[in-house]
Formats: C-alpha cells, sequence, structure tokens
C-alpha cells in the first residue's frame, strides 16, 4: 500500500534538501496587488523547491494565487518580494531555462503545426532545414505526426494544447512549467494528455511544476503535490504521492489514488469553501445600493 | 441529384450568386418595359449591355480605366503605409492614442470630399489633387483598425513570446502584426472604399483623369446608358482592388 507522507507548512518550505538541492527554488515570495477595496495580498510568503527530474503539482483553490505564482516564476509579473532561483541563479524575468504553456490557447493561428513547434528554434536564430527536422521529433513526442502541415483551426482543442507543449519543449527548458494546461479540455482528454504528459516527463527526465486546481490530475501526474490555501495564497501541505512509475492513467482505478485524492480534498475543502463564501459575500456586497 | 447535394457543391455559391444577378437585371428590364420604373431615370440593362461597346471603342475606356486605377492604387498604397504606421505609433504612445483617436474616428464620417476645392488650390488640377483626396477619405479606418487589432491581440500570445524573450521588434513582427493582421485588412479595405469613392467622386467634380470624368461627359450628354456602362467599369476597378487585397492577405497568412 503506498503512503502518504504530509508535513506542515513551515516545515515543508524550509526542509534543506543538501543531497538533491533543487533545481528550481522559490523562497518566501511575497505578491500584493492594489484593487479598489485596497491591498490584496495574492501570495503570502510561498516556498517551494523542485528537483531536477521531479513532477511538482501546486494545488489551492481559485483565488488562492496559484496564476501569480505561475506568472511570478515565469518570469511574467514583477514588483513582488522574495527570490526565484533557476540552478542557483536568481531569475528576474523570463527565463531560457524556464518553458512555459499557459491555460488558455497559445498556438499561433496564422502558423501551421510545424511553425508553431519551431517558433522558439526560428528566434534562437536556427537554419530553417535544421528548426523543421527538429521540430518534427517533438511533434511525434507529443503524438501529433502527419499534422505537420495543419493550422491550428483545424485541430482540436486538445491537439492545440499538444502543440503548445511541443512548442515549449522545443526551446529544450530545464524546467517545465504548466499553468492548468488541460483546464479547458474534457475529462477524457484530460487523461489521456496526462499520459501523455507521463510519458514525455519519462522519456525527457523533465523538471515539471504543474499548477493545477484539479485534485485527480494532480495525483495522476505529481510526485509531490503542494495544498496553497486560499487568499492569501500560503502553503498549507506538501504530499508526497508514492505511486508506481511509469504511470499511466490506469491508476485513477487505484486504491491508493483515491485514498491520495480523498486525502487532498481534505485539505482543500475548508479552503474552497472559504473561497465561495468570500465570492458570494463579494457578489452580495456587488448587489448593494451605495 | 438530390437538393442536398446541388447546394453541397462547390460551385453552388457562385452561380446562385450570379443567378441573383441576372434575376434581377430580368425584373429591372421588365418593370421598366411595363412601366413600373421610368425608362427616362433608369436605363434598360439591355440598354446598358449595348452601350458598352460604344463606351469600350468610342470613350477611350482603357486609358480611364488606367488612370482611375492608378490613382487609387496610389491612394491605397499611401492610406496603408501612413495609416498601418500611425496605428502602430497611437497603439504605442498611449497618451497620443488618447489625445487623438476621437478626432480620427470623428475624421472617419467627415465627408472630406468637400474639402475639394482647397485640395484644388494646394495641387491645382491634377492626378495630386485626386490622389491626395482619396489618401484623406481612406486614411482614418486603416489607423482605427490598426489600433483595435494591435490592442486586441490575445494576452496569451503576448505572454508567449515574452516566455521565450522576444526582443520589442520581434514581439512586433512575429505575434502583434500577424494576430492584427485580419483587423489591420478590414481596415484597408474600408478605406479602399472611401479612396475609390473619392478618386471618382473628384474625377466627377473637377472633371479631371479617368473613369469620374467619363461619367460627368456621358450624364451631361444625357447618354443614360453609357453612364450606367461606364458605372460597371468603376465596380471593376473595386473588385481588382478588393481581389488584390485578399490575395495579399492569403500570402501575408495564409489560414484563419
Amino acid at each position: 500500500m503506498a503512503s502518504a507522507t504530509t508535513l506542515p507548512r513551515s516545515e515543508a518550505a524550509n526542509a534543506p534538501r543538501p543531497a538533491d538541492a533543487g533545481i528550481l527554488v522559490v523562497k518566501e515570495i511575497v505578491k500584493q496587488f492594489d484593487t479598489p477595496e485596497g491591498p490584496l495580498v495574492a501570495v503570502d510568503r510561498v516556498s517551494l523547491n523542485v528537483r531536477p527530474g521531479e513532477f511538482l503539482a501546486v494545488i489551492g483553490p481559485s483565488g488562492c494565487g496559484k496564476s501569480t505564482l505561475f506568472n511570478i516564476i515565469g518570469g511574467l509579473l514583477d514588483g513582488y518580494q522574495g527570490v526565484v532561483a533557476v540552478a542557483g541563479e536568481t531569475v528576474h524575468g523570463p527565463h531560457p531555462a524556464i518553458g512555459m504553456v499557459f491555460q488558455e490557447e497559445s498556438t499561433f493561428p496564422w502558423r501551421s503545426v510545424i511553425e508553431n513547434v519551431a517558433f522558439p528554434l526560428e528566434i534562437a536564430g536556427i537554419a530553417k532545414k535544421d528548426r523543421l527536422e527538429k521540430a518534427k521529433k517533438f511533434i511525434a513526442l507529443v503524438g501529433l505526426n502527419g499534422f505537420e502541415k495543419r493550422y491550428p483551426a483545424e485541430l482540436s482543442g486538445g491537439m492545440r494544447q499538444r502543440v503548445a507543449i511541443a512548442r515549449t519543449l522545443a526551446s529544450e527548458p530545464k524546467i517545465l512549467l504548466m499553468d492548468e494546461p488541460f483546464a479547458s479540455l474534457d475529462e477524457q482528454t484530460r487523461l489521456l494528455l496526462g499520459d501523455k504528459v507521463l510519458q514525455i516527463q519519462q522519456d525527457l527526465q523533465q523538471t515539471t511544476l504543474l499548477i493545477t486546481h484539479n485534485i485527480t490530475e494532480a495525483v495522476q501526474l505529481a510526485d509531490r503535490i503542494l495544498v496553497m490555501t486560499y487568499r492569501p495564497g500560503r502553503v498549507k501541505r506538501i504530499v508526497d504521492i508514492d505511486l508506481p512509475r511509469p504511470r499511466s492513467s490506469d491508476v485513477v482505478s487505484s486504491e491508493a489514488f483515491g485514498r491520495y485524492v480523498a486525502q487532498i480534498w481534505n485539505d482543500l475543502r475548508e479552503e474552497a469553501s472559504r473561497g465561495m463564501q468570500d465570492e458570494e459575500s463579494r457578489a452580495l456586497h456587488a448587489g448593494e445600493p451605495p | 441529384m438530390s437538393l442536398g447535394v446541388v447546394t453541397r457543391a462547390r460551385s453552388f455559391p457562385l452561380v446562385l450568386g450570379l443567378g441573383a444577378l441576372a434575376a434581377m437585371i430580368l425584373a429591372v428590364e421588365a418593370l421598366i418595359r411595363l412601366g413600373a420604373i421610368n425608362r427616362f431615370i433608369v436605363p434598360l440593362p439591355s440598354q446598358i449591355v449595348m452601350a458598352f461597346e460604344r463606351v469600350v471603342l468610342e470613350e477611350d475606356i482603357a486609358e480611364r480605366f488606367r488612370l482611375t486605377f492608378l490613382e487609387a492604387l496610389a491612394a491605397g498604397a499611401m492610406i496603408t503605409v501612413v495609416g498601418v504606421s500611425l496605428g502602430l505609433l497611437l497603439f504605442r504612445v498611449n497618451v497620443l492614442r488618447r489625445a487623438t483617436e476621437t478626432w480620427v474616428a470623428a475624421m472617419a464620417s467627415a465627408p472630406t470630399v468637400l474639402m475639394y476645392p482647397l485640395f484644388l488650390v494646394i495641387f491645382g488640377r491634377s492626378a495630386s489633387t485626386i490622389i491626395m483626396m482619396g489618401f484623406v477619405a481612406g486614411l482614418p479606418p486603416v489607423i482605427l483598425k490598426t489600433i483595435e487589432g494591435l490592442a486586441g491581440t490575445r494576452r496569451v500570445l503576448i505572454n508567449v513570446g515574452k516566455s521565450f524573450k522576444l526582443t520589442g521588434p520581434q514581439l512586433f513582427l512575429k505575434i502583434l502584426f500577424p494576430a492584427a493582421l485580419p483587423t489591420i485588412f478590414v481596415g484597408i479595405r474600408l478605406g479602399l472604399i472611401f479612396t475609390l469613392i473619392n478618386v471618382v467622386g473628384v474625377e466627377f467634380l473637377i472633371n479631371f483623369g479617368g473613369l469620374g470624368q467619363l461619367i460627368n461627359d456621358l450624364a451631361e450628354r444625357y447618354d443614360l446608358p453609357g453612364t450606367y456602362a461606364a458605372i460597371c467599369f468603376v465596380i471593376l476597378v473595386s473588385v481588382c482592388f478588393f481581389v488584390l487585397t485578399e490575395w495579399i492577405e492569403r500570402w501575408l497568412r495564409p489560414v484563419d
């Protein structure tokens, strides 16, 4: 029987890992936004450490600052306190070692599949013949052989998301950072794409940080899951997922999988309820006369 | 052959369009012959068809067509280059945009053709006046649609560019411009409509140049079939421009 190791927040954040130092270290990140209602702390002293080849999922209810964290790590958001470091180097702004996959549909509609995937190689100045050859390998990796000359409008949502993943992988990032990449897909496609991501992660030993609100997705894919609190977003708990690898979507039917899902839901229930109450309260007040 | 098979045929829309046009012409012909439409105001379509030969052979239509086409092409090229550049400038400099966007929008709906006496004074009774009038009339939609296209670029596409560390010019050329292209072309097509109307209109008003002057001449001679035949050539110029812009757009952005 697989077991889950859980750590309280402070321990989890500060646990020293000298033997396997993180390739991505996020330390004491605080991000505050100014809103008409006053300052809003979106992320509060969040620390995490992703080891080379590890798959870490960050999970939390809507409004817990997951996407803010994604944008900070990806270098798209500044004006925060704390440190983001890749392989020991502090990062300011987008970093070539971090490849981002976005929640929204992000393929370029005016480029064919192969031109989309070759995009980062084109920016890197690689000759056309070489970059197209290389792009083909990544298209094959995401299982889209034969679709090289198609345009995004001719593909399904799941296929387009695979193109976006292949495009990011073509830049050969040390860390793959994904923000709810399957959020707009149906459950079956989501499970099958999860298989594809697992296979890629295993083939490339790709260090991956997944931001999600989907518990089954997180348990299916991750080695560890970092559970966040609702506003302000803090690390509530880190759960080790001790399910065998190589893994596939078959794992969802196992008893251990169900236990992990139940355990994480237990952690999230309170946060999600707070989020819901908060939203209801704001909606109520928004409807009140001044 | 079932109705479904016929309507799904590739050539069906073209055949339907031409058929509808032919039916409309026949209906107008019938209404005039029955006296429902005054034939001294609207000539018979069959007379217009017969007038084509006369207009082509006697009125030097090829040269007039060439003149109007070139004037419109020059003004079209100017509204494209200047309009897209100004649109980009206003998109990048927010203060400038907020200060001028309303004026540009107001200019788009202003009857600039009434300014032709001023242009006559500046440029004389020449093709320059016609081109400049076409340029002024067609410029605002290109500016407005360029701003709209660039501002409407989805945030996630810009973020993709930033995540790949694109420089400012790379971000514009590789993402912003291609993303905005369909909207920019809407602006160029709108601009070309205004340009062509003004080019032909000013040719008519100052009695100079190509098809506009011919329409003026024929109207003054009360040659109504010839006038309508000449108007058909103006429509042909318009068709040429639309085919040209569509071809350029397909070349720049193959699939949407």
